[in-house]
């Protein structure tokens, strides 16, 4: 088993991961991370429940900050900026690298605030009807909530709240969108429509998305990483990565034996 | 794998209810059981309401709401004054314990959460709950009234505010934790600041339940006596300022009540209807401002 993982071969990557290590404590979560992200491409990871990947997603927003114990060794660049140097504000970073999370969570407020939410924090001048128009038209949901926008969020449907914290991640115009397991919670017409905005998203923003679901994984992403999940003497579970290639190689022709159980639905 | 053999399958008894199963018969038992001690447990509220409401119903006039009580021996007037006497120290009482307790409990929730400082200022909450009434009158007397000369509202308002504190830091707290941690993620992965995220979606979001909260301290504090015996006193006459001696119902009701003259003793009566009034409509207001929130 190689833990030193050749990159998938790209021109220009957003993220770069360098040997990173993730910890919780004394409790190694992920190891031996070297992974490169590449520009408006959708780059999926899938493995077993357990093996780190939202872990992982979520140091891309510095959001693991939040957990007292998390801790890394190695290194995480953005754009050749260290992410994780002591001079880097979490908080600016959380404005360039907006996320999805499983569960739809609107705010409790009105489908308007929701959006407005994130350009008011930064200040944002312009036009905000035409902002919060332009943002739901992204996330293909203005069609849906364009006679009410003073309803609350809360009262949309499971389909129609991810689509809302899509376009308000969308509306403070990030570089990158973070999606963990966006579609767990939702039903498969809601899934294909989520799967179709990421195309068009991708036009504009790179996306890492989280996912549970194959076919998604095939379906939507451009490159693929598998990760799986190996316990130590102790009982400690690591997650590491398998295999990353673009999302065809993985799926058709994938190198690593564990690749091919766990996208034949052999295992996990 | 072919369907079960339905012909085959085990049959299942009787259905319907026995009536003189000793298992039924017990549930009935025990049933009628619980009910009647709740009923008991009801009795005294019941009485007192009851009481209260026969008593005090007589002279629940006019004159009674807005007249200064009458001098020994004489009959109508009215506790005006106490009425007022009682808002206006509950009111400083408000104006003091609201802020100091809804920024605690949002330390306690959002930015000490697990630390040292937090864990001890949840201790001293828990300590200062338990502490007895008349031992925060005596306090605010020494602090207040020693200091200051005299009797007044406000050192009525300081006592009160004292007792007030730890109901509202609590109640605010866990209205705080209560909000989900997904919005508190939500705005962080925007990039809102966590002062941004507590004001603009935690607070907002937890805003019912801390108003029932403060509903629920104002309607002790208004009943309060002790804390108000030696701080807001007694006074037979209007307030001009909040530096003088006031008088509170709770307060006219220990004085008038053990008064040798039935005009007083009418009087305190009423002051009792009035003053559970009060609480009861606190109560239910607060009742009311959390239900709005469950629409």
């Amino acid at each position: 088993m190689t833990s030193r993982l050749q990159s998938a071969r790209q021109t220009d990557s957003i993220f770069r991961t360098e040997d990173l290590n993730i910890y919780y404590g004394n409790f190694l979560a992920v190891r031996d991370l070297s992974i490169d992200i590449a520009k408006n491409s959708i780059t999926a990871f899938i493995g077993p429940s357990g093996c780190g990947k939202s872990t992982v997603l979520r140091c891309f927003n510095r959001l693991n900050d939040l957990i007292k114990s998390f801790h890394i060794e190695g290194k995480i660049y953005y754009h050749d900026q260290d992410l994780y140097a002591s001079e880097v504000d979490p908080v600016e970073v959380r404005r360039q690298v907006g996320m999805v999370f499983q569960k739809p969570n609107p705010f409790p407020k009105s489908i308007y605030d929701n959006i407005a939410f994130g350009p008011r924090l930064l200040g944002y001048k312009g036009d905000m009807d035409e902002l919060v128009e332009q943002s739901l038209k992204q996330a293909a949901l203005w069609d849906d909530v364009k006679d009410k926008l003073k309803a609350f969020g809360t009262d949309l449907s499971g389909g129609q709240q991810q689509r809302l914290c899509i376009a308000r991640a969308v509306a403070v115009q990030p570089d990158v969108i973070l999606m963990d397991e966006p579609c767990s919670a939702l039903d498969p017409i809601s899934t294909l429509k989520v799967e179709d905005l990421l195309q068009e998203l991708k036009e504009k923003y790179t996306i890492l998305i989280v996912t549970h679901n194959m076919q998604q994984a095939s379906r939507a992403s451009d490159y693929t990483a598998f990760f799986n999940v190996e316990a130590n003497s102790k009982g400690q579970r690591t997650g590491y990565v398998v295999e990353y290639e673009r999302t065809e190689a993985i799926f058709q022709s994938p190198k690593q034996q564990a690749t091919q159980e766990y996208v034949s639905g052999r295992f996990g | 794998m072919t369907a079960p053999d339905f012909a085959t399958a085990r049959r299942p008894g009787s259905l319907n209810r026995k009536p003189t199963s000793p298992r039924t018969l017990f549930a009935s038992a025990m049933t009628v059981l619980s009910i009647f001690f709740t009923l008991l447990a009801l009795i005294p509220l019941v009485a007192v309401l009851a009481y209260v409401l026969a008593n005090g119903l007589s002279r629940l006039d006019v004159a009674a709401f807005t007249q200064l009580p009458p001098a020994p021996g004489l009959g109508g007037g009215g506790f005006g004054n106490a009425l007022l006497g009682t808002l206006l120290t509950v009111a400083i009482a408000a104006v003091i314990s609201i802020p100091f307790g809804v920024v605690a409990a949002i330390y306690l929730s959002e930015f000490g959460r697990d630390t040292r400082l937090a864990d001890w200022v949840n201790f001293f909450t828990n300590v200062l709950s338990g502490v007895p009434s008349i031992v925060i009158g005596a306090f605010a007397y020494a602090v207040v009234v020693l200091t200051t000369g005299t009797f007044s509202a406000v050192a009525g308002g300081v006592a009160l505010a004292i007792l007030m504190l730890p109901t509202i830091v609590r109640t605010a707290a866990e209205a705080l934790e209560s909000v989900p941690n997904d919005f508190r993620q939500a705005s962080i992965g925007l990039g809102a600041t966590r002062l941004q995220t507590t004001l603009k979606i935690v607070f907002p979001a937890a805003v019912p339940a801390i108003l029932t909260g403060i509903m629920l301290a104002i309607a002790r504090a208004a009943g309060e006596t002790a804390p108000v015996l030696f701080t807001a006193s007694f006074s037979q006459y209007w307030n001009t300022t909040i530096w003088q001696p006031t008088a509170t119902l709770s307060r006219l009701v220990f004085s008038f009540a053990t008064a040798p003259y039935p005009g007083q003793q009418e009087l305190a009566w009423t002051a009792s209807l009035v003053l559970v009034a009060l609480v009861l409509v606190t109560s239910i207001l607060a009742r009311l401002v959390t239900q709005r929130r469950h629409k």
